[in-house]
């Protein structure tokens, strides 16, 4: 028996009827148009826009969340079944019966992701104002941001494959263009290379999906395909499951192809807050919850999610462990709370609310770290070098405060943030198998763990700054988004589960089971406390209460293989890159020695003889005269045999 | 008298001609083998145009002897062009158009 044994189930509702947006709800294109004239704006109009565009760049998306707002206060004023609203834009690609309009989605699901992209973006938005005010290219910052926001929410609103594709690439795009915003260090022209190729790889799978949907059901928008799907075969379903998998691997740096997020930490920090750790890589969740009836319709990729999910979760947490660099044990972290989130989607409808849920808490508390550890990098010369911090509580009490609140969220610690979704989650994956359970609650374990490692590092203990450095609070332009931030991490998660609000919200999209526990439901919250403040205490004695090394000690072999990231790249380097390489330095060998070898061997062999027979033409016209009368006498020779 | 034996002169002139032609170095002298093999070969025509009792042979030693008449006019004229140029008539020694 696998261990994944959870019964596959259907949800259990029919899907909920499609309304023609009328109202309030014409407004949907404007929620994509704001941010994309934005953007036009910013990128075209160039240096002209230098001294006010961050302001543009912040109206646009301001504006865009309070279009937000309206529609989700008109979504709050319809009755359950009438919430999925539909714009139809245009006909984008119609060939005969095949027809791709450009229609905007706007359901329980992608509402709460607009408000999350426009809400966090927006807070983000303003940090970046006092972020990036001495970078004299901050427009063209500005600018990328706004095509990020845009293209995010055209990947949400999509209610087609093929436009969530172009919102998908266009996500691809902007993440690129921001992490290598400082293009001129060549760490992140780097990593920006290695995030796009990295993600290339997904996105062949999302492409392959998007033509497995065509083949198997001739359409590829979501009523098309998911409307069917329980009617495909389990082989088809699977195959479309695992490429959308991959997909959501890509875009989510979800084992095996998780190398680039670390890297993707050269972009400014307000980047790794918004995309790499709120918004962007959070799509391959978006994707898979979105698509739930297809996994719904196979257990081996169901499976697949549930185990992808889960060696994430565990590489992320061990690799957040012992990186020094504050920005990288963060996104080490991000990697395994998405982990956490693919996870509770390869459950199935026990996990895919929770898995939205857990989502929604991550975007606040982890851009809510982000910031704080870009507010402290402001203050310490933009050194991440969390050995070189120390007992900053004593110089930003803000960021203390507002960071601690992050902290305590991604811990669990009721009643903050992270304990509501996460739990669930826990609970959701001991009822489907004791193996993906187990792995949730030692993840809980392991995050307490390098959490409050890289807290007590960063603002206890003893200060070991350099001696150029004279750390100072940031602006209240940047603290404001970071106080907000923390006070949604704070209390959101407690808001939202009053009466289960925010479940029953999504469950007329994504469906909802009650996790069957062979157990008192009371003893997994009690294991997790327990492991957090486990893992919370073996952190503190030492990081905050002893000296913490300026260098970093050599380590156990554990340890040493973390910092290297798992050996991740090193993996890469031998399975892709250098066979690879030797593959295209064969192919160059065969191409100049045997494929030219014929071509200039054919050509001097030709060359060769001519010059044999050039000799031929001596200049003596009596030997051509000889040569007339041999020929002559041939051809009547011939001639007379012929006639025999 | 056997038309076949003017066949036969014929074809001892022409071989005479081509010979003079192979083994002769001055020019005018090779021209003058040409001339021979050209008339061998009217000899030739104007005989089979008796064996078969036609005159198409007849007319066309008519022709042979036009151009001829043509050839020679250039021909003499290129060798005395070359022989006031290279003060030689040795067709050996006007060599230069080759590889």
């Amino acid at each position: 028996m696998s261990p994944f044994s959870g019964a596959v189930t259907h949800a259990a509702e029919a899907a909920p009827a499609v309304t023609a947006a009328t109202g309030t709800f014409q407004l949907i294109w404007l929620l994509i148009a704001l941010p994309l004239v934005g953007a036009a704006i910013l990128l075209l109009a160039g240096r002209r826009t230098d001294k006010w565009g961050h302001w543009l760049g912040l109206l646009a998306s301001t504006a865009s969340f309070v279009v937000a707002v309206l529609l989700f206060v008109a979504m709050l004023g319809q009755s359950d079944d009438q919430r999925t609203q539909v714009q139809h834009l245009f006909n984008w690609i119609a060939v005969g019966t095949f027809d791709v309009p450009v229609d905007l989605r706007l359901d329980q699901l992608s509402m709460t992701f607009v408000l999350l992209i426009t809400g966090v973006g927006s807070l983000i938005h303003l940090y970046s104002v006092g972020y990036m005010s001495h970078d004299r290219d901050r427009r063209r910052f500005f600018g990328y941001l706004n095509l990020f926001v845009a293209s995010m929410l055209l990947l949400v609103l999509a209610d087609n494959y093929l436009l969530l594709y172009v919102g998908w690439e266009g996500v691809g795009l902007a993440s690129y263009l921001l992490i290598g915003f400082w293009f001129f260090k060549d760490s992140a022209a780097v990593a920006s290379k290695k995030a796009f190729v990295v993600n290339r790889v997904g996105d062949v799978g999302l492409s392959l999906a998007i033509m497995l949907m065509f083949v198997t059901f001739g359409s590829v928008s979501f009523e098309g395909v998911l409307g069917s799907a329980s009617k495909g075969s389990q082989q088809s379903m699977t195959w479309i499951g695992l490429a959308l998998l991959l997909a959501a691997c890509g875009k989510s740096a979800q084992f095996p192809l998780q190398s680039w997020l670390l890297d993707a930490m050269e972009g400014p920090t307000p980047v790794s807050a918004l995309i790499h750790a709120a918004t962007m890589v959070t799509a391959g969740v978006y994707l898979i919850v979105r698509s739930g009836a297809i996994f719904d319709a196979s257990l081996p990729a169901r499976n697949a999610v549930i185990v992808v999910g889960a060696i994430t979760l565990l590489m992320g947490a061990i690799i957040g462990c012992a990186k020094d660099d504050i920005k990288k044990a963060l996104a080490g972290s991000t990697m395994s709370q998405i982990g956490y989130m693919i996870l509770a989607a390869g459950l199935g409808p026990v996990g895919y609310a929770f898995a939205i849920f857990h989502l929604l808490l991550h975007g606040f508390f982890k851009a809510d770290m982000f910031l704080g550890a870009g507010s402290v990098m402001h203050g310490m010369n933009d050194g991440v070098n969390m050995r070189r911090y120390g007992a900053l509580r004593t110089v930003m009490k803000v960021t203390w405060i507002t960071f601690m609140m992050g902290w305590l969220a991604i811990l669990g610690i009721p009643p903050f943030s992270g304990f509501y979704s996460k739990d669930k989650i826990i609970e959701a994956a001991w009822s489907v198998s004791p193996v993906a359970g187990l792995v949730t609650l030692v993840g809980a374990g392991i995050t307490a763990f390098y959490m409050t490692r890289l807290f007590a590092m960063t603002f206890h203990g003893e200060a070991r700054w350099t001696d150029d450095v004279h750390p100072h609070e940031s602006p209240w332009i940047m603290m404001f988004p970071i106080a907000i931030l923390a006070l949604l991490s704070a209390v959101a998660g407690f808001i939202l589960n009053l009466n289960n609000a925010f479940v029953d919200w999504l469950k007329p999209v994504t469906g909802l089971e009650e996790p069957q526990l062979p157990f008192s439901s009371a003893v997994l919250p009690i294991a997790a406390i327990i492991l957090v403040l486990i893992g919370a205490v073996l952190a503190w004695i030492p990081y905050a209460t002893r000296a913490v090394p300026e260098v970093a000690p050599a380590g156990n072999l554990l340890t040493r293989a973390a910092r290297a990231d798992l050996y991740g790249d090193a993996a890469n380097e031998a399975v892709f890159m250098r066979p690879g390489q030797y593959l295209t330095r064969w192919l160059v060998w065969f191409d100049n020695r045997v494929v030219d070898g014929v071509v200039n061997g054919t050509a001097a062999t030709i060359g060769g003889l001519s010059g044999r027979a050039r000799r031929l033409q001596t200049g003596f016209a009596r030997s051509y005269a000889l040569s007339m009368l041999g020929g002559a006498a041939l051809v009547a020779a011939a001639l007379v045999l012929v006639r025999l | 008298m056997n038309p076949a034996n003017y066949i036969y002169l014929s074809a001892v002139l022409f071989s005479l001609g081509a010979f003079g032609v192979l083994v002769r170095r001055n020019a005018i002298v090779v021209f003058m083998c040409v001339e021979l093999m050209l008339n061998a070969s009217n000899l030739a025509f104007v005989s089979f145009a008796r064996i078969h009792g036609n005159l198409d042979g007849q007319v066309i030693a008519f022709f042979v002897m036009v151009v001829a008449a043509a050839e020679v006019v250039v021909g003499l004229a290129i060798i005395m062009t070359i022989f006031r140029t290279r003060r030689s008539a040795s067709v050996d020694e006007a060599n230069l158009l080759k590889y």
